[in-house]
């Protein structure tokens, strides 16, 4: 008979992974983009055409710059190759220029960029308990891979839909790959990189904040997991506020020369002084009871607090896009591969949260992708998560298995049988409206379970620290 | 992971690439006046539905056989009619007699590549799935790992979802029917056979192995006895099948002549287009096509065909077992696209050999994915799960740089063609020796280990 060569002693399926998704993404090129492809044009043009200090003033577009420095930075480094694409694409006045080569430089960036996010995948696998033996599909690295690799909403909010946050996941996902490998000032680094990309990063920044404070200034800690608060180190705060001043400083330092910042600000924070008061309160309130436990917490608490945070800014925020759930899932993907019931959290949230991205599609080209797409990730996640934790019962109980199930009626529902009757016309956004209210069930029960699993990992002092 | 789901995963995975493939450019696309295949499928879903059934195949006022007449057997008709039904449901614009002439929209698109997901879905991939459950050697692992590579091979999706084609049911009925005489179901094979040659008179070229497989294995139970009985159930089901699908030209012996008239045009030449056959290749040294008459043209390929055919045939029919059927299948369809008259490239349905057509089509990037792709997943499994250090890997490089010739470089200005032209010869040496290397193998039988307790 033949033998199955032994594929776990040779890291080629992380590769072979790679390169299969990077395939997948070619074929979604001429797919349908959002405006967000033109916003990301426009930024092309200004960051091309105009000097620094037009940057944040120039409204030609609607799409103003709203991102941080860094980003646009990036965005300046992408325009000298799009150059030897298509250099009208490079015009300011060229609103919604979407020529063919255009749109192969802009898919083909996003997919270039992904690199970043696949070296961060590698290296967070290299932060998992790996069991010696297992066969090739069983592997918590390979599971893993596949989960962040391969997920559904990354494919298409970045690749159909078009956004460059494979890129910007890719940083945060290395920053936590280096505090679990105890390189914590590349760690902070690496955050204050990523805040300076994209200021959304700022809902985790407390998690960031307190874990740095709490597991790194303070070098050693009692017993029983509290402080002590002898050994704290201020050598150690110095640097870390050194890092992260002086990234800001690159960033925002020309704009500040230039007196530009509260226009940048004001781009980067779009609310008049009322608003800003009612759009973080809630925040805030939410995080403070985070942020009170979390000082007892030991390092495996990091992630669970951070995804929580993410989640819980998701829930409480006003202005929050449906794509910030990913700020929680891909996080919580680490989670899932380690411990029985992170996986089942894991299954509700990423099912439902996935499942509440469908309206960003709503062309009839994209129907079957993402219907397929969807199929393929839930497959693969519940079955290779079962598979991981077959010892011991089901992940989901089956409550849990009827709310995931009755999202195909839903589906069925409001893209199938809806349009076709007669409330279309007087109700078109009724739909929508079902959708998010059933999502935001699944969201709220993952939260509070999660919320529960930090309250009750605190008291586990037995759990020993990731390092 | 179960099987359902590593199963499961392949058929999406399958799924998605083609429904992709299908956002590209379709032959034919904006090209008046006569547009392309695409339009041709349209055409006869417009003819089928309009017109009554004895002049489907004549030419009429109503009926311009010049137009993209139709030129595949009944079964397709059919088909085309019942597209026709759904399209005068959603749009009955699209099939309106002579003024849909050329119609194109992108929601007609979404619909003609539905229609194509749907087969493929019905016919093709359970028929893919099933034969690799059922008759792959190899762990379970293996049996996933085929599935995938035939799921994803480029040639059928790029042929079908691109440049728009229903080959997924020819081969997809063929498929059964091998599945079939695999299962030991000799009728239901010989049904799902005979409906595949019924839907695309190119699966001829698998019809002689089948024929010589069924005749070898019931001379084997005895010619006076069960094997006649045998013989004689095949023969009724595989005659009622084409009764069935000829009723309708059955009523006037002109009809069915006409159709025959439609599906042989040796009224057509040798060869059209740069095809990787013997005689395109042939006709680079000495000019057969103006040299010799038609009729003997007619003759050589057929002298030919025949020749190269008949060893393997003969095998079979002396050793009628499941590795020789499928070796003659092979050996068998090489044969025909070598050597017959009037081969079309796609008859081939290799990818890597049908470059010149997808790049005038517009599919050069799925053509260079897909591709890509399924070059790297078979090389890829094919190292990892069999331990052979095939020297397949040269063929990597060697596509990629002849790929890359042709696209980027131009031809000097005195052979236009010539990158086409040398595509084709280089494929036409590749199946010159596949057809003698896979002979070679089913005649002499190289010791083959595992398969000598296959049975029936």
């Amino acid at each position: 008979t033949v033998m199955a060569a032994p594929m776990t002693n040779d890291q080629s399926w992380f590769y072979a992974l790679a390169l299969g998704v990077s395939f997948l993404k070619c074929l979604l090129i001429n797919a349908y983009h959002s405006t967000d492809f033109e916003v990301h044009r426009n930024w092309l043009a200004l960051t091309h055409s105009l000097p620094v200090s037009q940057w944040y003033y120039e409204a030609t577009s609607e799409w103003t710059l709203d991102y941080p420095p860094l980003f646009a930075w990036f965005e300046y480094g992408l325009s000298h190759i799009a150059c030897f694409f298509d250099k009208e694409m490079l015009v300011v006045p060229n609103l919604n220029y979407a020529s063919p080569a255009t749109v192969l430089f802009q898919r083909l960036s996003v997919i270039v960029a992904d690199v970043v996010f696949f070296y961060a995948v590698k290296e967070c696998c290299k932060c998992l308990r790996e069991d010696k033996g297992k066969d090739l599909l069983g592997k918590p690295s390979f599971i893993l891979t596949v989960l962040l690799l391969w997920n559904f909403g990354l494919l298409i909010v970045d690749h159909i839909h078009f956004q460059y946050n494979g890129f910007l996941f890719g940083v945060l996902l290395l920053s936590i790959a280096r505090h679990c490998q105890n390189r914590h000032f590349e760690g902070a680094f690496l955050f204050s990189v990523l805040l300076n990309l994209k200021h959304i990063y700022l809902y985790i920044a407390p998690a960031y904040g307190i874990y740095l404070l709490r597991c790194f200034c303070f070098t050693q800690s009692n017993a029983d997991g509290s402080l002590q608060w002898r050994s704290f180190s201020v050598v150690r705060l110095v640097i870390l506020g050194t890092i992260v001043l002086s990234t800001f400083a690159v960033s925002f330092g020309p704009f500040i020369a230039l007196g530009q910042l509260p226009q940048v600000l004001s781009r980067l924070f779009p609310f008049k002084r009322g608003l800003c008061h009612a759009y973080w309160a809630p925040n805030i309130w939410a995080l403070y009871n985070i942020a009170d436990k979390a000082f007892s917490i030991l390092a495996r608490g990091f992630l669970r607090c951070l995804v929580i945070c993410a989640l819980g800014s998701f829930m409480f925020g006003w202005h929050v896009h449906e794509k910030a759930i990913m700020m929680a899932i891909l996080p919580l993907s680490l989670l899932a591969v380690d411990s029985r019931k992170d996986a089942g959290i894991f299954l509700m949230l990423s099912v439902t949260s996935h499942y509440s991205l469908f309206p960003l599609l709503f062309t009839t080209q994209e129907l079957p992708i993402k219907i397929f797409l969807m199929l393929l990730f839930t497959i693969f996640s519940l079955a290779s998560l079962k598979t991981l934790f077959r010892k011991g019962g089901a992940l989901l109980n089956p409550l849990e298995v009827t709310y995931l199930l009755g999202l195909i009626p839903l589906e069925l529902i409001c893209e199938f049988v809806y349009p076709l009757t007669v409330w279309q016309k007087t109700f078109p956004f009724l739909p929508l409206m079902l959708t998010s209210v059933y999502c935001a069930l699944g969201v709220t029960y993952a939260f509070i379970r999660l919320y529960i699993s930090l309250l009750t990992c605190s008291d586990t002092t037995k759990k020993t620290k990731m390092q | 992971m179960e099987n359902w789901s590593l199963f499961s995963l392949c058929v999406l995975l399958g799924l998605t690439s083609r429904w992709a493939v299908s956002f590209h450019s379709y032959s034919g696309a904006g090209k008046p006046p006569m547009f392309g295949d695409y339009e041709a499928q349209r055409h006869w879903q417009e003819v089928t539905y309009n017109l009554p059934v004895h002049e489907w195949y004549f030419n009429t006022t109503n009926n311009d056989l010049n137009y993209w007449g139709l030129d595949y057997p009944p079964l397709t008709a059919y088909h085309s009619l019942v597209c026709a039904y759904v399209a005068k449901l959603l749009n009955p614009e699209w099939v309106e007699l002579h003024a849909s002439r050329g119609y194109e929209s992108h929601s007609h698109k979404l619909f003609m590549r539905a229609t194509v997901l749907f087969t493929d879905i019905l016919i093709y991939i359970p028929a893919v799935l099933l034969y690799c459950f059922y008759f792959c050697d190899g762990s379970s692992k293996q049996k996933v790992a085929t599935a995938l590579c035939i799921l994803l091979y480029p040639g059928l999706i790029l042929i079908d979802y691109g440049h728009f084609q229903y080959n997924s049911v020819s081969l997809g009925l063929a498929l059964w029917g091998i599945l079939g005489l695999g299962l030991g179901w000799d009728l239901f094979g010989s049904l799902a056979f005979t409906l595949a040659l019924n839907y695309k008179q190119m699966e001829l070229y698998h019809s002689l192995p089948f024929f010589c497989y069924l005749l070898g294995k019931c001379i084997k139970q005895g010619l006076i006895g069960r094997g006649f009985f045998q013989l004689a159930k095949i023969s009724l089901t595989v005659l009622v099948t084409f009764a069935l699908c000829w009723m309708p030209f059955l009523s006037d012996p002109k009809q069915p002549l006409q159709v025959l008239h439609r599906l042989f045009p040796f009224g057509r030449g040798l060869f059209e287009d740069k095809v990787a056959n013997t005689w395109c290749s042939l006709n680079v040294l000495i000019k057969i096509k103006t040299l010799l008459s038609r009729e003997t043209q007619l003759f050589l390929s057929f002298a030919l065909t025949l020749l190269f055919i008949l060893p393997s045939s003969l095998k079979l029919l002396s050793k009628p077992n499941l590795w020789q059927f499928k070796l003659a299948l092979v050996n068998s369809s090489l044969a025909f696209f070598l050597f017959s008259f009037q081969v079309h490239e796609k008859s081939i349905l290799l990818a890597a050999f049908m470059l010149p057509l997808l790049v005038k089509d517009g599919l050069l990037l799925p053509y260079v994915v897909t591709s890509l792709a399924f070059l790297f997943l078979s090389l890829y499994l094919l190292s990892h799960l069999t331990r052979t250090n095939e020297p397949l890997f040269w063929y990597f490089p060697f596509l990629v740089i002849s790929v890359a010739t042709f696209v980027w470089l131009e031809p000097p200005a005195k052979f236009p063609d010539l990158f086409p032209v040398l595509v084709s010869i280089l494929s036409f040496l590749h199946f010159l020796g596949f057809i003698i290397y896979f002979n070679l193998v089913q005649l002499m039988e190289p010791q083959r280990k595992k398969s000598q307790k296959k049975t029936n």
